[in-house]
């Protein structure tokens, strides 16, 4: 089953909901989809599509945009080390280097057991903690060779399994708005007036 | 010192005036409970009590400047909305991927109440009736803090129908990005949370408060901003101006990375502090490491024209930046001391910009490509003697014209001022340029080093005239 499960078809609509246009909620739904398989499947594409009311080439030249949704299975986890100037002055080309000697593959390769995807990623936005990965999107700072290996042990043997999920889940708190809180959403073209704690006039200052 | 382990980098030595971070000393600083029991939501109660006209002409009176990069004040950016045009929509730019820079993923990690508040601040004054915070795909910290903070925000009633018992009412939409750099332009940004390729439009319009998202008007402002307007409005503008300068008040939060001894984010005053208080204070990060001679550094973000030790004693203040030849940016400063293959450093950058073209516009698509290329030849010792005037003349096809640059005593250089002319829509396609240009022109030497010189050995073909 590469289409969105049940369950998630739920979630797809509660998110689709939010938004004034369904098309908005493509990329989320992407989410949606990686979180099922671990990539993103055609068939989610086509599914995806016909939930926001677009084409499936126009759902996969949004999904082939960005960086983080995989067309092809990937790793279990995906160990990204950023290589960009500030983790790179603090040799980060020296840890990549010594994770592909570990790994035994080139960066961009994943390992013949499906445990791990190596990249050489960009600014990660920690680089004061410099060199840093992540793993999965979870942060580990100012890494050396040492810690790496250890780091990469922990994974395969289970232990972060509490801290780091499969290849797929980003966040595992989501955003759900209460109905009785809830402010309906309307289609932008029907909407004409200024909301109503607004001066009559409609002026700002 | 406030890091925790699941949080390090921010570091609050010293006796300045917080205004974003004052909630970073808690480790719960992320809670409802927190959040209220420190002041939370008096800033909207606050805005309130007031007519929205008065909340926005108290935020242009502070003269808060945008923290995205640009710097434009938000007052005068909401003020930019088309009368009698409605919806209106906000949307928060948390897509922060500049290179070096890294202050919104700790305020949305560590005080995402502080940034909800300041929405609804927001949306109050402006009349827009539904909020999509955009943040970036791989931050999954702050997105499950963010989704946290809001399902507690609605059930405490001060996001949905009816705040706090008011008429005010509206929506806040946690948005996933999914990595891409150039989403963290305004327009791309929309064209993204409207689920296409995140490709920035074409300009005018200048500003989507004229025509922003689903073609209405849009107010786009960066975390930072908007993380300011609860002190703002429990304080004034006039207590927000004492802080800082004129021209540029209140405060700032700078990443600083690279060869310094204690990198950290500060929350800095603005206008005032100057590049050799941040590098070499005590308050700060305590000089360069290894007691190392500085080489260079970024001022502004992977961006910014570089800074050589000549412009230490510059203040963070725009106008001065500007005309010494770079920017502040988005408030991250990456330290090269006098190890630092300069060549390399700015191939990292020059690889990055590359990677992150859109592809939208030939000048960038192209010419970041190449640009990339050669760097990558003259640091693999393949360059010739024509690659480094190739690099600047591929620049002058996306900066055509004077490419600002740093003054430097020991080339006997002057200034060349911010900003540049451009061929593209947005700012990718000049940052791209911009590693490369401030290192051939600050540092030619060490290119010309790396390039063997070739001699042309004379081949004679056929009958010798001998």
């Amino acid at each position: 089953m590469t289409r969105l499960n049940d369950a998630n078809q739920v979630l797809a609509r509660e998110i689709i909901g939010r938004y004034p246009k369904a098309r908005s909620a493509t990329i989320p739904l992407l989410h949606v989809a990686q979180q099922q398989n671990g990539y993103i499947t055609q068939e989610a594409i086509a599914h995806i599509a016909e939930l926001v009311g677009a084409t499936s080439a126009e759902v996969l030249g949004t999904c082939t945009f960005y960086e983080m949704f995989k067309m092809h299975p990937v790793g279990k986890y995906l160990i990204n080390i950023c290589t960009t100037m500030s983790c790179a002055l603090m040799g980060a080309e020296q840890l990549v280097t010594h994770a592909e000697q570990r790994l035994g593959i080139k960066a961009g390769g994943t390992t013949p057991d499906g445990l791990f995807t190596l990249e050489r990623v960009e600014c990660q936005a920690a680089c004061t903690e410099a060199p840093c990965l992540q793993a999965n999107y979870r942060y580990r700072y100012r890494v050396n060779a040492a810690q790496l290996d250890q780091f990469l042990d922990d994974l395969a043997e289970g232990q972060l399994d509490a801290e780091i999920p499969a290849h797929g889940v980003v966040a595992r708190v989501r955003q759900s708005i209460p109905v009785d809180r809830a402010v309906s959403v309307v289609a932008p073209d029907d909407v004409h007036e200024a909301p109503v704690w607004m001066p009559l006039s409609g002026t700002t200052a | 010192m406030s890091s925790y382990n699941w949080a390090p980098g921010f570091i609050d030595d010293g006796d300045r005036a917080q205004i974003v971070t004052s909630r970073f000393q808690y480790e719960d600083g992320h809670t409802l409970d927190r959040y209220l029991a420190t002041g939370g939501y008096a800033g909207l109660k606050a805005a309130l009590a007031r007519t929205p006209t008065q909340v926005h002409e108290e935020v242009k009176a502070a003269t808060l400047l945008g923290r995205g990069g640009a710097g434009f004040p938000a007052g005068t950016k909401w003020g930019l909305c088309p009368e009698g045009k409605w919806p209106r929509y906000l949307v928060v730019n948390g897509d922060e991927s500049e290179p070096g820079t890294y202050k919104d993923r700790l305020l949305m990690e560590r005080d995402p109440h502080q940034l909800i508040e300041g929405c609804l601040i927001t949306c109050y004054a402006v009349g827009l009736s539904q909020c999509f915070l955009y943040v970036r795909g791989e931050m999954a910290l702050a997105q499950e803090r963010v989704a946290a903070a809001l399902n507690e925000a609605y059930a405490a009633g001060y996001i949905g129908r009816n705040i706090l018992g008011s008429k005010f009412s509206v929506d806040i939409v946690l948005h996933w990005g999914a990595g891409a750099y150039v989403v963290g332009e305004e327009t791309a940004l929309i064209e993204s949370l409207e689920g296409n390729r995140g490709m920035p439009r074409l300009k005018p319009p200048f500003f989507p408060a004229a025509i922003g998202l689903y073609g209405k008007p849009t107010i786009v402002n960066n975390v930072e901003t908007l993380a300011n307007l609860p002190w703002l409005l429990t304080h004034s503008a006039a207590e927000y101006m004492a802080i800082g300068t004129p021209t540029s008040p209140g405060t700032r939060m700078i990443a600083v990375s690279g060869h310094v001894r204690r990198p950290g984010v500060f929350e800095i005053i603005n206008g005032t502090t100057t590049f050799r208080d941040l590098l070499y204070g005590d308050e700060f990060c305590q000089g360069i490491r290894d007691d190392n001679e500085l080489k260079a550094f970024v001022p502004g973000g992977g961006s910014a024209p570089w800074f050589l030790p000549d412009q230490l004693d510059l203040p963070f203040e725009a106008k001065l930046v500007g005309a010494a030849g770079s920017m502040l940016g988005s408030g991250a400063v990456m330290v090269m001391d006098e190890t630092t293959d300069i060549p390399v450093a700015a191939l990292t950058l020059a690889r990055f910009y590359a990677h992150e073209s859109c592809g939208k516009c030939v000048p960038c698509r192209e010419g970041a490509t190449w640009l990339e290329r050669i760097m990558e030849r003259l640091v693999d010792g393949h360059g010739t003697e024509n690659d480094l005037d190739q690099l600047l003349e591929i620049g002058q096809t996306i900066c055509p014209g004077p490419f600002p640059h740093a003054a430097s005593e020991r080339l006997g250089l002057a200034a060349v001022p911010f900003p540049f002319k451009m061929t593209t829509i947005c700012f990718v396609g000049p940052s791209a340029y911009t590693p490369v240009h401030s290192a051939v022109t600050l540092f030619r030497s060490e290119f010309e080093a790396r390039i063997v010189k070739r001699k042309l050995i004379p081949v004679s073909i056929g009958a010798s005239d001998e």
